[in-house]
């Protein structure tokens, strides 16, 4: 077992847990701090893979811009209604059942999928830097890049627009 | 490191997902559920980058890297998403007083 298998192990141990912890608390705030661990264990994943460009812009704009928007929709709203209990304890039950029958069936079928064995390239490779991303994103795919803009300047336009009814 | 620990990990973390989303009844730990299984396929993405990289890069020194650029559109769109539906959250409080979606239930009767 070397360094890599036990940083793998750690992080997926940190990812898995948080994300369980982000389904459990009780108060929405706690919800938001695990997840912010969770990004940051995938953002660990990302680095491992050498995938640098996208380790780095999980954390801006995960863990920092749409995190941030989280905590402040959840401070504009009152949260004092929340302590009141869940109803239902056989729909939480139902959820978790479900949820654990989807998790069966999916490693069930891929237990002995065609890529089995097949390698993941940890620590090098040059995919994940940001000057091969940079000159594919603005040679083969500037179009889809062009378009996101304006995916985002209609997000905006349209978030004003509901915002302030 | 082999592939399969990369898609078990990421179907684990999808199933907590959509188990977050059947549980819980607030609407914006709904969302967050929905961004958590967004990141389980963007990691699902890049080990298969990586995979197709290091098998394919004798024959093309880029091999995979579309992967990633797809892991940047996701980005891109999620946050697009997570701004419009914060908005719709925080005029739904506004509304109904509270981010219970079961108190959403208008188009039933």
């Amino acid at each position: 077992m070397n360094v890599s298998d036990i940083l793998f192990y750690f992080l997926s141990a940190l990812a898995i847990g948080s994300a369980i912890l982000v389904v459990i608390s009780r108060s929405p705030i706690y919800s938001v701090l695990w997840l912010i661990v969770t990004f940051f264990a995938i953002s660990g994943h990302y680095i491992m893979m050498n995938a640098q460009f996208l380790g780095i812009v999980n954390l801006i704009v995960y863990a920092g811009a749409i995190m941030v928007l989280f905590l402040f929709v959840i401070m504009l709203i009152n949260l004092n209604t929340d302590a009141k209990p869940q109803k239902g304890k056989w729909l939480r039950l139902a959820g978790t059942v479900a949820g654990g029958c989807l998790l069966l069936v999916l490693v069930a079928a891929l237990k002995n999928t065609e890529v089995k064995g097949m390698g993941v390239q940890v620590g090098t490779g040059d995919i994940g830097l940001i000057n091969q991303l940079g000159k594919a994103l603005f040679t083969e795919y500037v179009v889809p890049f062009e378009i996101s803009s304006i995916l985002f300047l209609s997000a905006m336009v349209g978030a004003v627009v509901i915002g302030k009814k | 490191m082999p592939i399969e620990r990369y898609i078990f990990l990421a179907i684990a973390l999808f199933c907590i997902g959509i188990a977050g989303v059947l549980i819980r009844r607030n609407a914006i730990i709904v969302f967050m559920c929905i961004e958590l299984m967004l990141n389980a396929v963007n990691l699902l993405l890049v080990a298969f980058s990586k995979m197709h990289h290091l098998k394919a890069t004798a024959a093309n020194a880029t091999a995979g890297i579309e992967g990633q650029l797809f892991v940047f559109f996701i980005m891109v769109v999620a946050a697009a998403e997570v701004s419009v539906g914060l908005a719709i959250i925080v005029m739904m409080y506004r509304n109904v007083h509270s981010v219970d979606i079961n108190f959403l239930n208008r188009l039933k009767h």
